[in-house]
Order: C-alpha cells, then structure tokens, then sequence
C-alpha cells in the first residue's frame, strides 16, 4: 500500500478527496487553512472537478455546502474553531434540516492559542447540535475517518463534525493511502418539508433529530477506533482507569511507556467518535479506583463522565487540576497526571530574550500604522479600534497603536459604538479580507446612523497571515464602500510608503475632523505575496 | 532506536526544508516519523521550532517530553538555547553562531557565546561558509551536513541521497551546490 508523508490536514484534504467529495467550501483560518489549499493544487482533486475556492467567511462556506449536499452530493466545510461561532446558525440549523449527500463540518481547535484569542472547544458545538463528532487521535485515522464520516452523515442523514486540534492538524506522519470513491450523483432533495424550516416543520424534524440520538450513540460503540485497551503490569496492583480523547491518548500512551517499574494497572478507553460511549465508562469505573480524562481543550468530556458516577466517585482532569485548566496537553503535563514528572537535565539559559512575531520589514502595514501614530498624538480621546490579521500585531511594540481586537470585524462596529457614546476620534484598523469577511454590515450601520468615525482598510490585497490566499473582495473596495452609502470624497486611497507620509497624516486628520463616516484605503501589495508573484512571474517567463 | 531532535530558529531561516530532507531520508528508509510543525502567526519573524522524532520503533506522541532531545538543530545560537530543557542528557546542540538580530534586547553576544560552549555542542559560521561555498541560499544545508553524524537512526549517506532528491527538481547546478554545502558540514562535525 501507498505511504505519503502528511500533515494532519493533509490526511483530512486527501482522506476527503477519496470518499468522493465534490466540494471543499472555508475561509483561511490556523490550523485549519492547508486542508482547502491541499485540495485547492492536489491533482487529483483538479482531475476531478472538486470545488474549491476560498469563501467570504464560515457561514457563507457553511450554507454553500449545506446547498451542495442538499443536491445529494458531498461537500466539507472548513475553519478555526472561532469560524463555528460565525456560521453557528446555519451549522445548527442543519442539524435540524439534515442533509442529503454526505456533510463534514471540520473545526481546528487551538488550545493554547498559538494564532487565536481564545481555546473554545468546538465539542461543545456538536454537543449542541446533537451529531456525531469524530475526533482522530493520528493522521492515519484522520484520513481513515474522513470516508467514516461521509457515510455515517448519510446514512443518519445529519451533518456530521470532525474536531482536530492545532497539534494535529500540523504535525506530519506517514498515511496508508486507500482506494478513491467516484463521486455522488446530482440528487437534489425533493422532501421541502424536511428543508423548510417554518415552525410546524422545525418541530417534526427536531423530533426527529431527537430520535436519532440511540443511532448515534450505537455508532460510537460500534466504532472501530474507539477501543479498551487494558495494561496489566501487576497482579496486585490497582487498577486506574484513563479516558484519552483524540490526540490526548498518544500522551497517556507516551508517558506510560517512560515510567520504570510501573505497578499500577490501567485499563484505557480511547475516545475519537462522540456522542460518549457511556457504557464503556461505567464498566471502567466499576473495574478501577478512579478515572482520569485526558483530553485536549475544555473539559467536556469530564463533566460528562462526573454526571455517569457516584457523587463519591474519583473523576480527575483539568477541573480537578491534576491537568492544567487552560493550554494544550503535552507529553509533560500527562506524564504528571501520571504520577512522573519529567525534568529539564540542563539550567535554563541564562542569555535568552523573547523574539514575539512582528510584522515584516518593509509592510504597508508598518507604513500605515507610522501615520496613525503620528496623527493620533494630536488628539486627546483618539482610540484605535482592531481587528484580526497580521495588522493586529500593530497593538505590540514599536507602534502600540490598538485599543482593541476582538473578533473579526469587529473594529468597525466597535469604534460605531465608541463614536456613539462620545468618544472621539473612534478610528477603525481593518484589513481587506477582513472587511470582507465580517466588517460590510458593521459598516452599513455607521453609514445609517451618520456615525462619526474614521475607518482605516489597510489593504494588502491578500489574506495576509495565514499565508497570502485570495481576498474575497480584490479590486472592489472603493465600490463596496460606495455602494453601502459612503460618500465619494470621504473614500480616500493612499499608497503606505514612507514617502507617502505627509499626504497619508495630512487625509487622516481631514476624516478624523469629517463629522461623518469616512474611509481610508491605504494599498499596497502584501510583501511575502508580492516576492511569491515574482518567482511565479520569473517561473512563466522561463517556460 | 529512537532520535528526537529538535528543529529551530527564526521565523523564515528555513528549519522546514531541513525538516522536509530529513522526513524525505526516513520515508525512504521505512523507519517511523513524527513531526510537529509551527505554522501561522508565529513565521512573521518570531521564534519557530519543529518537533522531529525518528524511530524504528512506532511512535506515540507528536511532541517530545521534556529532558529527552537528542539533537537540537538551530539555525540561530540563542534559539538553540530556547529548548535547552528538552536537551537529554546524551544529547547535542548543533547550532549557527551567527546572532540574528532583530529585537533590541538580544543578549550580550559573548555571554551567549560561552554559555553555548558550556554545553554539549557543535557549532558554526554556516551563512560564511555558504558564501565561501558561493551558494549563500545553501547555509541551512551545512547545518545539516554538521548534524548528520549525530542523526544516527538514519546514515550520512541516507540524508545526502534525500539532499539530491528534494532539490532534483530545482535542476543538477542546485543540487551540486546544496550537495557541496551538506559536505562541507559533514566535515566540520566534531563525530
């Protein structure tokens, strides 16, 4: 059999590939973004005609695949797990409808937040929505279960979730390549009452969906990759019950192996597709002195298995803190959870200084918050409203210059907001994709309400810092803005070069000093992106 | 046997090609692998670091614990001793002792220098040795060739076959001149 070195992502893109997929629909977000650009350049998937250009956010690529697998094909939605709370209603919403061909919904949780604002764990969305959830301890099972999950989606006829973390989802292993599946039929769905969700129709199909539940939770213990591995060591010794999710399991599994003379005995359920196989635990707890759970994220599976024991009962995890509360599970803080603590051989260095990411030498970025900066000394109150992109890094030093950063696009409606209760200058920082994504309504309320605030599109004309994919709205800013309501002499377009300078302070204060919504695109082409063009570029020319 | 090596630098040093050779060489040779790349926020010019585990035993976690690296492999002094708490006892610093600086609290370069001699370690001018070598782009491949000997669980001569192969389609004048650079390091390893 075929091995090819992957990424967990990569697992994902081509284990979807081959279950016959028809369309990959997302919105760049770490560490879910190489799933769609391995579809997007993977041969095959080209061969085939698999859809798959990047979407304007979560819910537009959420209802875009919900449509697709309405006409009886299948389709995958991609995103971070902060990209579930911006299609949740449509995602929970097709729990209710269901769905015809076969749909994966895939969230890439980031415990730790390497490159998020927080650690929601996208279990609780699924929980919520009352389907399956698959989530794969290694790459082979990521590619495995992508086939898996198609068909439970459609034999049950519900959306289904895979969860994966960031440790996962970029960490590469060799993968046992399958045989590809053709592609489903165009089918589209003919029962309307099952699709339209006026009232007396919603309360059939949730009866429904309720009704489902048994089939789901049969599913998960009929799962192959939810085993109950038992380690004997010692006749004598006690038994330990552990509960390890996804990738959780390899640290329990790793940190066993390292403990010498080990006379606990352990009897181990792995747990890679939900809803809880609760029978499994109450054995367990009947068979050991307590429970611990491993898992990594929020602690929803722990809660879950209190509610299955005895108050008096030993469940351990982070609640308990025998893990951490908060931050990804690594080798080191299961192996505690064990009972050994592995530590450092060497001092730690003496010479060190931290090196936090920046923005690149050279980025319009920069340019735009230099003028920021000057422009906002003159003015008491100003307060520079964020948003989400490399351009939040302009809140670290040397500029300092955010207020805020929320969510995307929230810099336009906070500084609505702020402008609304007084303050003054209310100065919004957002970048193009960004705007595209989350920041047109917000602006659109400024508009209607004559709102006094002064937003900034610092366009690189790219989705710049998950690695420069397409921006949904190149080339139609000025249009967009005009088209919501903003008046022609307040959209202002500048070039963010330091030679620029004195025109780009001069127009800031013109439109901080406006009574009014005014916009200001400054625009010049993503570095990284640009150098990437050139080589392509030189690549043609030499051809 | 087992080696864990860790892969580090500054965002855009490219760790992720040496990575990808040495990922090259064990697929090749049918031993197991593990690695846990950085992606995202983090390239803009902060600290990376890659996980690379190599085993002809499988291999559970994706990250390794604490205290049990073999080779540390940085493309930047300091950087290597970021993960010093990982180093095992057994294990060494493969390092460029060219600083990059690019913050304005970067330590006393000496002080650095001697703590780095202070520890288990090979290191090197990689970047003058690549414009010695007229290749500037090869200086990561000289890091390379100094860490080979210390890789173990895959041979020399594995890792330099997977040189040629990941720059094969780059054409014959590349791989020569990424080849040179790896050999070159090979030589200048203490093993």
């Amino acid at each position: 059999m075929e091995k090819r070195l992957l990424l967990g992502d990569e697992a994902i893109a081509l284990g979807a590939i081959h279950a016959g997929l028809s369309g990959v629909y997302a919105y760049p977000g770490t560490p879910s973004t190489e799933i769609t650009e391995f579809i997007q350049t993977n041969k095959e998937a080209i061969e085939k005609g698999i859809r798959s250009r990047w979407c304007t956010n979560e819910k537009t690529a959420m209802e875009a695949a919900l449509g697709m697998s309405y006409c009886g094909k299948r389709a995958l939605v991609c995103m971070k797990h902060v990209g579930m709370n911006v299609c949740a209603d449509a995602f929970v919403n097709s729990a209710i409808t269901g769905v015809n061909g076969g749909l994966v919904v895939l969230a890439a949780d980031d415990p730790s937040m390497h490159s998020s604002q927080n650690e929601q764990d996208s279990r609780f969305y699924g929980k919520f929505a009352m389907i399956p959830i698959f989530e794969p301890s290694n790459q082979q099972e990521a590619y495995d279960m992508m086939s898996k999950a198609f068909d439970l989606s459609e034999r049950l006829k519900e959306p289904v979730l895979l969860r994966v973390v960031t440790r996962l989802a970029h960490s590469r292993a060799a993968v046992a390549i399958g045989s590809a599946s053709a592609q489903n039929q165009l089918a589209p769905a003919t029962d309307n009452a099952h699709w339209v969700l006026l009232p007396g129709n919603a309360r059939r199909n949730y009866l429904d969906l309720i009704d489902k539940q048994d089939d789901m939770l049969k599913a998960s213990y009929e799962s192959t990759t939810n085993d109950m591995v038992t380690i004997n060591n010692s006749d004598n010794g006690k038994w330990i019950g552990i509960v390890a999710c996804g990738i959780g399991y390899n640290y329990v599994r790793e940190a066993l192996n390292g403990i010498k003379n080990n006379e606990n005995n352990y009897m181990i359920l792995k747990v890679t597709q939900y809803p809880l196989p609760t029978e499994a635990i109450q054995k367990m707890a009947a068979a050991c002195k307590s429970i611990l759970v491993v898992e990594d994220g929020q602690p929803v599976v722990e809660e879950d298995v209190k509610k299955l024991v005895n108050v008096s009962y030993k469940v351990e995890g982070r609640l308990t803190g025998k893990l951490p509360r908060t931050g990804e599970l690594n080798p080191d803080n299961v192996s505690l959870a064990l009972s050994k603590e592995n530590k450092p051989v060497f001092d730690p260095a003496q010479n060190m200084a931290g090196r936090p990411p920046q923005l690149c030498q050279g980025c319009g970025h920069r340019d735009v918050y230099a003028a920021i900066g000057e422009v906002v000394k003159e003015y008491e109150n100003a307060r520079v409203f964020g948003d989400i992109g490399c351009y939040t890094l302009g809140a670290l030093p040397p500029f300092k210059a955010l207020a805020s950063c929320v969510d995307m696009g929230a810099s336009i409606t906070m500084a609505k907001g702020a402008a609304d209760a007084g303050l003054w200058p209310a100065i919004a920082v957002i970048g193009d994709s960004t705007f595209t994504h989350s920041g047109m309504t917000g602006l659109l309320d400024a508009v209607n309400d004559k709102s006094n605030v002064t937003i900034i599109i610092s366009d690189n004309l790219t989705t710049g810092m998950t690695g420069g994919q397409d921006s949904a709205g190149l080339n139609k800013y000025e249009a967009i803005c005009l088209g919501l309501g903003v008046e022609p002499e307040h959209v202002r377009v500048v070039v963010p070069l330091p030679k620029n300078m004195p025109e780009i302070t001069q127009i800031l204060r013109e439109e901080i000093n406006y009574k009014g919504v005014s916009v200001i695109i400054p625009r010049r082409e993503c570095i990284q992106v640009a150098a990437r063009h050139a080589r392509e570029r030189a690549k043609q020319n030499n051809k | 046997m087992k080696k864990d090596i860790i892969l580090c630098g500054v965002g855009g040093q490219g760790i992720l090609s040496i990575a990808t050779i040495i990922g090259e060489a064990a697929t090749e040779a049918g031993i197991y692998l593990k690695q846990a790349e950085v992606h995202g926020m983090s390239q803009r010019g902060g600290d990376v670091q890659s996980n690379l585990r190599l085993s002809t035993d499988p291999i559970w976690s994706d990250q390794i614990p604490t205290g049990e690296t073999d080779v540390i492999i940085s493309m930047e002094p300091m950087e290597a001793l970021r993960y010093i708490a990982y180093l095992s006892p057994e294990g060494t610093i493969v390092t460029n002792n060219k600083p990059f600086i690019n913050i304005p609290n970067y330590p006393d370069e000496s002080a650095l220098k001697s703590e780095l001699e202070q520890l288990p370690n090979v290191q090197l001018d990689i970047e003058a040795i690549a414009t010695e070598l007229k290749s500037p782009k090869s200086a990561n491949m000289v890091l390379l060739g100094m860490a080979a000997p210390y890789i173990e669980v895959l041979s020399v001569d594995q890792l330099r076959k997977a040189v040629s192969v990941i720059f094969a389609r780059k054409g014959e004048a590349v791989v020569e001149a990424n080849l040179k650079a790896f050999d070159r390091g090979v030589e200048a390893s203490k093993k």
